[in-house]
């Protein structure tokens, strides 16, 4: 039995902007919530965030509205994400914004007083709320001050390692994890969960991400029989840093081109004028990245193998009040002056779009009493996410599941049984990883996955590739089964990172899965055996969920039907378009060309 | 377009390996231990932690998140001098060696290069919140946020709270809550919109007076918060003019 036991109406699982944003809708109406954070309070990914909260405040563009916000996420997305969350998500942006401002954080001004906002990639209009390139930082400051005001619990460095459901297998009931500093096991019954544990982008070596980004949160889901929908779909940022390798991958904010910075070739060709000439670098990530990665091809690559990046153009103040953290960042690792040379980018992973299949309005699974907001979420973002929507994500959905959470537990008297011989298996299970005499080696083991999806799952896949490296993936499950790791179980980080790589490995067979069934090319899923769109496989999403037997099953389910309202807004020449009746067949200036 | 930068960026430099000191222990004792490590060009202390825990001591304890100084959860103690492992290139102690990587030393030791930095959000916990005069959205102009951003730019490393001697010499956190917390009264206090009073928050419970600024704290600040200057002198002022302003003691004991 765990050494700690708690007893709370909601836990939330994560403490970046989704998991405080829902810690604070649900600690209302006197209910006890408590916040598992993997890390210190302020430290999740969120931080990271530089760019920008997309919201249609129109306070620079005043003909912005929700319903172009809308229609830029649904055609950023290829039709494949869930109409209704897009149409809540770019209703509620604004009051969520202003909601913030209300809670201390302070946004850059317009001359106006009011909150200013910038351009970004594929968005129609200004309309990223922004604190120059630290808006992440902003946001979580501002949720964790609000969070500690409202009556939450938060435990600090706390790991989940595995949900637990009531005696029939229904519905969740509990968490077990353990203090990482101690090792010690804490059981948390609970009448909801909501999960908030952000995305896996750690299954890649070149990433944008935190060390965070591990997606225990969603493995865990998994295996409580949650639906993981268009895992498939992760997204390459067209700029990451080059060089030097140690910081191989890290972010290069799209502010830099929201500023004017333009993309070059090795041959000084302002290239993206070539892949679409309307809007340059400011068209939506999978372009961007798809067009730098064809330029490296074709041999038009960088040294280091990227593209020049110029905001040098500009003048040098307004660089350092506009990019203060990228200026530092190239100054400090890469001795170079941005507001003097252009450097080097190329693409890196930063978000997975897939995930746990989340109801619009209530951000409820399949998986009664778990809810699901933020990264760890699927349903806003389809095939492709734009910049600045993952903010305002969070905080639209955070505020619905914590809501949702709230209702939900009103209806049950009382936590449900927890599986006492669960519980004690899994412990033991956490345990037999520390082995005085070591084992397979997990950072080892996480390196080569780390290979692989790089090798078979990168921004160009193929049935054959995808096929070998979901081989390879079931090689290294077997083989992860031989972890062990020395040392004792106090603040040991080999033995967390078993829990990590168990993770990893299980949402990256859900990634090969769906990419070999997607025999299409849409949004950041690009295959080059299948290089065109496919309309059936447009309106299909790809579940992945446990069998009975334990093994992982996929299965299709149809893209819910926009009503003719919202549909009429679009055209069918409209990239990746599925319902038929095309005019020009639909081209992609993505996908097409060299 | 800039005229044409060097083709390559940084240096490639020859293979070569630095000794790193790392402190390895508990609360009750340690002592350094030296590990080699192979370098790459542009890499950071970070990096060779992380070297070490992949081939060497897996056990070996530290905080890091973003490695890309946003989070602020690295800090340690590099050859004696706070900062963030993450933002310190080991090309910068060639000559130096070993380089000497300890926890910092303010806060108790967990295990190695963790320490318990649980007080700083007891801390946080205390000072009055946010409390706006009207309800958002508000007119805010730019040059009356620029002081309150220039503090919401804090990434709570506590590398000013290590450094800080009220704190580290004297151990006085029972009586004063450090520079992190001086800026985040004075960001309140400066807020355009916040009607709330923390002067006598500031001088009896945070205690701003036992800073004798030294400006230790902005130094160290990854961030280059001028936090001495911007916050803890400005905070000193009001509370000066509050309780020890001659004209505004006669009105007070009128």
């Amino acid at each position: 039995m765990a050494e700690e036991k708690h007893t709370y109406d909601i836990v939330v699982i994560g403490a970046g902007g989704a998991g405080l944003r829902a810690a604070i809708a649900a600690a209302q109406d006197g209910l006890k919530v408590a916040v598992l954070s993997k890390s210190l309070l302020g430290k999740a990914h969120t931080v990271m965030a530089e760019g920008g909260a997309a919201a249609s405040l129109g306070n620079v563009d005043p003909e912005d509205s929700w319903r172009v916000h809308f229609t830029d996420t649904v055609r950023a997305a290829k039709f494949m994400n869930n109409w209704r969350t897009a149409q809540i998500f770019a209703q509620e942006a604004p009051e969520r914004i202003i909601e913030l401002e209300q809670w201390g954080a302070v946004f850059d001004r317009t001359p106006a007083g009011k909150i200013n906002q910038r351009a970004f990639g594929a968005h129609s209009y200004r309309r990223l709320a922004h604190v120059g390139d630290r808006t992440g930082l902003e946001i979580i400051r501002t949720l964790q001050y609000k969070g500690i005001h409202t009556g939450i619990d938060v435990f600090m460095e706390f790991t989940g390692v595995t949900l637990l459901k009531d005696s029939h297998g229904e519905r969740v009931t509990g968490i077990l994890g353990y203090h990482r500093n101690t090792g010690a096991f804490a059981l948390f019954e609970a009448k909801a969960i909501i999960l908030a544990s952000g995305g896996w982008g750690k299954v890649f070596k070149v990433t944008s991400n935190s060390w965070e980004c591990t997606g225990e949160g969603a493995a865990m889901a998994y295996r409580a029989g949650a639906e993981l929908m268009d895992m498939e779909m992760v997204q390459f940022h067209p700029t990451g840093m080059v060089w030097p390798p140690g910081v191989r991958g890290l972010l290069v904010t799209e502010s830099v081109r929201g500023e004017g910075g333009f993309l070059y070739n090795s041959e000084g060709e302002r290239f993206m004028l070539r892949y679409d000439p309307v809007r340059k670098e400011l068209s939506s990530r999978d372009i961007v990245a798809r067009s730098i990665y064809k330029e490296v091809q074709a041999g038009r690559g960088t040294p280091h193998g990227g593209a020049w990046l110029d905001i040098s153009h500009k003048d040098a103040g307004f660089i350092r009040r506009k990019l203060p953290n990228m200026y530092d960042q190239y100054k400090n690792l890469a001795d170079i002056d941005i507001t003097k040379e252009k450097f080097e980018v190329a693409p890196t992973i930063h978000y997975t779009m897939g995930g746990v299949r989340a109801e619009p309005e209530t951000a409820a699974t399949n998986v009664p009493g778990l809810f699901v907001a933020g990264e760890s979420a699927c349903g806003l973002h389809g095939a492709n996410r734009l910049g600045g929507n993952s903010l305002t994500d969070l905080l639209v959905f955070g505020r619905r599941a914590g809501e949702a959470a709230r209702q939900y537990v009103a209806g049950v008297e009382r936590p449900g049984d927890v599986d006492e011989a669960e519980v004690a298996r899994v412990e033991e299970k956490t345990l037999s990883y520390l082995k005085p005499e070591g084992g397979e080696n997990p950072y080892e083991l996480h390196a080569t996955l780390q290979d692989v999806m790089g090798t078979y799952a990168g921004i160009a896949r193929s049935g054959e590739g995808l096929k070998e490296g979901l081989g390879k993936i079931k090689e290294l499950q077997e083989r992860a089964k031989a972890m062990g790791v020395k040392g004792g179980r106090e603040f040991n980080p080999g033995w967390h990172a078993v829990n990590e790589v168990n993770a990893m490995l299980t949402l990256s067979e859900a990634i090969f899965r769906s990419a070999i069934e997607r025999k299409e090319s849409r949004g950041a899923h690009w295959r080059t055996d299948f290089p065109d769109y496919d309309d059936e496989l447009g309106r299909t999403n790809f579940i992945t969920q446990i069998g009975k037997d334990g093994e992982m099953t996929l299965s299709r389910r149809a893209v819910p039907k926009m009503p003719d309202d919202l549909l009429s807004m679009f055209s069918p020449s409209d990239a990746g378009w599925p319902f038929g009746g095309k005019k020009d067949g639909g081209t992609d200036h993505g996908h097409a060309g060299a | 377009m800039a005229t044409l930068a060097p083709e390559k960026t940084m240096t490639d430099l020859p293979a070569r390996t630095i000794t790193l000191s790392v402190y390895r222990g508990d609360a009750a004792r340690g002592e350094e231990v030296p590990y080699d490590v192979p370098v790459t060009p542009g890499m950071v202390v970070l990096d060779a932690i992380h070297w070490i825990q992949a081939n060497l001591a897996p056990d070996l304890a530290a905080r890091w998140n973003c490695k890309a100084a946003r989070c602020g959860s690295c800090s340690a103690e590099i050859n004696g001098r706070p900062a963030l492992m993450c933002k310190t290139r080991l090309d910068a102690y060639y000559g130096e060696e070993p380089v000497h990587v300890r926890p910092m030393r303010t806060f108790p030791i967990i295990k190695d290069l963790v320490t318990d930095v649980s007080w700083n959000f007891e801390k946080a916990r205390e000072i009055p919140p946010f409390h706006p005069r009207t309800p958002a959205p508000f007119t805010m102009y730019q040059r009356d946020v620029n002081r309150p951003q220039e503090f919401r730019k804090c990434i709570e490393c506590f590398l000013c709270q290590d450094v800080c001697h009220v704190l580290r010499n004297h151990d006085l956190k029972h009586a004063y809550s450090g520079p992190r917390f001086m800026i985040k009264i004075a960001e309140l206090e400066m807020h355009p919109m916040d009607d709330a009073d923390r002067v006598p928050y500031a001088r009896e419970d945070a205690g701003v007076g036992f800073c004798n600024i030294t400006k230790c704290c902005q130094e160290v600040c990854p961030e280059e918060i001028h936090i001495t200057d911007n916050a803890i002198i400005p905070m000193k002022e009001r509370v000066a003019d509050r309780y020890f302003d001659p004209i505004r003691a006669i009105f007070r004991k009128k």
